[in-house]
């Protein structure tokens, strides 16, 4: 009476048929929010139900899975959800980008360049790019319906007025295809270039909000600027204290109350191989490596 | 007359044929005119190929009403066999089905008469599910679009021979429009609404 109560990959047949037309949908348009009926599952809504489900529907036994949040592999929401489909679907995992075959995430693109064999699936939490400017569903559907996008570049003229420069950092609107405006989900603007000419298949899933887009591999993906403020991803103008990579993407970590603060690379499968290979940072050898080596520095 | 246990099988596993056979559609649909293999077999009755089989095991079900050609639908066992192993529903009229089923591409109705989707929904459109004679010999087609890198080259013997004529209305009504999925025995292609021939052989 132990044999698990669930089907492989924990979602019914039923639910994974409906996902999957939804994605199919998802591709042939890309950019576009297909409605589905999200299921509830055994994870609080904001924990990645949307990207579960998306990767729920796809994954199969020969795939190898890796999760991450906020480009690192070993937070707890990262953890729990690599550990649900271990258990659900017996699948390999790893923390190895160019192992994955299939990758969830939450708000980044791992640095390191995808390849056709991988699927990216994000967590999203908000999917349409309108709705804090245009609360009403129908009214947005009608936006997307007749391309109708002028509310978005008044709202980043808005920035622009304000701030002197588009101050949005994440979150960042795209337009897929040249067609349907997007929300890449929370991810920092800096990996927005990333998702353009991708040679990945990328899947979004918003369970709380019942939607699924996509953009297919090989697609045009711009984000949106104006010509004398053009787009420009932003990175802390600091190299990782770990690893020393001056092209990643940098968490800013404080240190202690006196203002101290490091930047380390945000992905940590690729400044963990970076430091493999060789490159060190400002803050590198660490005392916990000392005391792995017998505390011969002692 | 065919009973229930004279029908032919559907998937042995349900879960990872369905699985298997779904990323294959998948990888199909986000790359147009490469051939996807599907591997799971299942029972089907003729002129039902095996891919097609598989595509309907994996994607039909009491939701997605079906319209099928008039040489399936004369055929009971296909109707029969649909019927016990999906559920969906087969109706008479093709502009509410999700899905069409085409044996015979001189068959093919207008794509005007198919669910197009309305601009603000247009994946409730039907995507046509097409048996041709070969997708890796015949007349040349040189695609373009969103899940291709530059241009991709589609060999294939298709029915009817103005296929790619007439999925031109995609051009015009995206983002409705309507998806095709070619399937030849176990290989499939996916010409989905984004994607343009450029040029093709004679």
């Amino acid at each position: 009476m132990n044999a698990p109560a669930y089907n492989f990959a924990y979602l019914d047949e039923q639910t994974k048929r409906m996902i999957r037309r939804a994605i199919l949908k998802a591709i042939a348009i890309p950019g576009y929010q297909v409605p589905f009926a999200s299921r509830e599952m055994p994870m609080p809504y904001g924990w990645g139900t949307g990207g579960v489900q998306v990767t729920a529907a796809i994954l199969g036994p020969q795939d190898v899975l890796k999760v991450i949040d906020q480009g690192s592999d070993d937070t707890t929401n990262a953890i729990s959800i690599r550990k649900f489909f271990a258990k659900t679907a017996g699948v390999a995992t790893t923390t190895a980008t160019e192992e994955a075959t299939v990758i969830q995430t939450r708000h980044r693109i791992p640095e390191a360049a995808l390849s056709e064999s991988q699927v990216l699936v994000y967590q999203v939490p908000i999917p349409e790019p309108l709705r804090f400017l245009e609360p009403r569903e129908t009214e947005t559907r009608r936006m997307h319906a007749l391309a109708e996008y002028g509310l978005m570049h008044v709202k980043l003229y808005e920035d622009i007025a304000r701030f002197g420069h588009i101050a949005t950092a994440y979150a960042y609107p795209v337009k897929v295809n040249a067609r349907y405006v997007m929300d890449p989900s929370p991810t920092p603007k800096f990996d927005n270039p990333k998702m353009d000419n991708c040679p990945a298949l990328q899947l979004f899933g918003a369970g709380r909000e019942k939607r699924i887009y996509a953009i297919p591999p090989y697609t045009q993906v711009v984000s949106l600027d104006f010509e004398d403020h053009p787009f420009e991803p932003y990175r802390f103008n600091a190299p990782c204290a770990l690893c020393g990579a001056e092209d990643s993407y940098l968490d800013e970590i404080v240190t202690d109350d006196k203002g101290s603060r490091m930047f380390v690379c945000s992905d940590t499968d690729y400044c963990e191989g970076r430091q493999a290979a060789g490159h060190h940072g400002s803050l590198s050898g660490a005392p916990y490596k000392e005391k792995a080596q017998g505390g011969t520095n002692g | 007359m065919t009973t229930i246990a004279e029908l032919p099988p559907g998937f042995a596993d349900k879960v990872l044929s369905a699985q298997s056979t779904f990323r294959s559609v998948m990888d199909a649909m986000a790359r147009p005119g490469s051939v996807q293999r599907i591997v799971p077999g299942a029972g089907a009755p003729e002129p039902m190929m095996r891919g097609t089989a598989a595509i309907a095991l994996t994607l039909f079900d009491h939701d997605t009403p079906l319209w099928l050609d008039a040489r399936m639908a004369a055929i009971s066992d296909i109707v029969k066999w649909l019927k016990f192993h999906t559920g969906a529903p087969v109706v008479q009229d093709c502009s509410i089905a999700s899905f069409a089923l085409i044996s015979d591409g001189a068959l093919l109705p207008a794509l005007e008469r198919f669910a197009l989707g309305i601009s603000e929904y247009p994946d409730r459109s039907t995507t046509v599910i097409l048996q041709v004679e070969s997708l890796e010999s015949g007349r040349p087609f040189e695609l373009r679009g969103p899940g291709i890198d530059g241009t991709a080259t589609l060999q294939a013997s298709i029915k009817p021979f103005d296929l790619f004529e007439r999925l031109h209305v995609n051009e015009a009504l995206f983002p409705r429009g309507i998806d095709a999925v070619l399937v030849a025995d176990d290989a499939v292609v996916a010409i989905p609404r984004t994607t343009r021939v450029v040029s093709k052989g004679s």
